[in-house]
């Protein structure tokens, strides 16, 4: 399983927190996730998670999206940052 | 050498005590954000700061260490608020102490710049016209974060 978190726009956009996805061999990396997503989902799904600038991160590290997946990660979908 | 991310407000005061506890340095820098009353979209009631727990507590430690190994920081301290926010509340805290000024300003400097895009927050703005309105990354502050990477400021 994988555990995958949507934050600030893209969790009202989606009016999704948090998921649990089946994790299978086909699912490589974080990219082949959102294919994943958006063939379940719709074009819903690919607005919110295909937009420019979504930041994606693996175990709370940020990452690209050609990064590998491995069951039981965390994966996470948020716009950028505006802290401070 | 410590990070504190919380709902309740903090004073400020409290905070400085409990840097001034930990460590002893000849130069000390603060830097407190407040909530303004206006921004681009207009005047501002409120804000609700949203994070990702843990991500956020872990980027900060790690941010606080980067900057105390790369300015000699004897001690160091970033507290940062998350939830609803009203005007004029404290956001943000970062204090550093060195033994000398310049370690000091420049390593508060680059807790804050780098602060602003690394952490995991995300601020949503109630307007005072009943608005609701999600803050956008400024390019400046992207600017200023990659500055320190090409050290424009050593």
């Amino acid at each position: 399983m994988l555990t995958v978190r949507f934050f600030s726009l893209i969790r009202e956009a989606l009016d999704c927190e948090e998921l649990q996805v089946e994790h299978n061999a086909a699912m490589l990396t974080v990219d082949d996730l959102k294919v994943s997503l958006v063939g379940t989902g719709g074009d819903q799904w690919r607005e919110a998670l295909y937009q420019p600038n979504v930041v994606h991160a693996l175990n709370q590290r940020v990452v690209n999206t050609d990064h590998p997946l491995k069951d039981g990660d965390e994966v996470a979908f948020f716009p950028p940052m505006t802290g401070g | 050498m410590s990070v504190l991310v919380q709902e309740s407000p903090f004073s400020v005061d409290s905070q400085l005590r409990i840097l001034l506890a930990s460590n002893r340095g000849a130069g000390l820098v603060t830097f407190t954000g407040y909530l303004r009353d206006f921004s681009e979209a207009g005047a501002i009631e409120a804000l609700e700061l949203e994070h990702y727990p843990g991500m956020t507590e872990r980027v900060l430690e790690e941010l606080g260490a980067l900057a105390a190994r790369r300015f000699g920081l004897r001690g160091w301290r970033i507290v940062h608020r998350y939830g609803r926010i009203e005007e004029q509340d404290p956001i943000v805290w970062v204090g550093v102490l060195a033994d000398h000024r310049h370690e000091a300003f420049s390593g508060c400097q680059f807790i804050m710049d780098t602060l602003k895009t690394k952490a995991p927050f995300w601020k949503k703005e109630f307007m005072r016209d009943g608005r609701v309105v999600w803050v956008q990354s400024k390019l400046d502050d992207t600017e200023r974060e990659q500055a320190w990477q090409e050290d424009v400021y050593e």
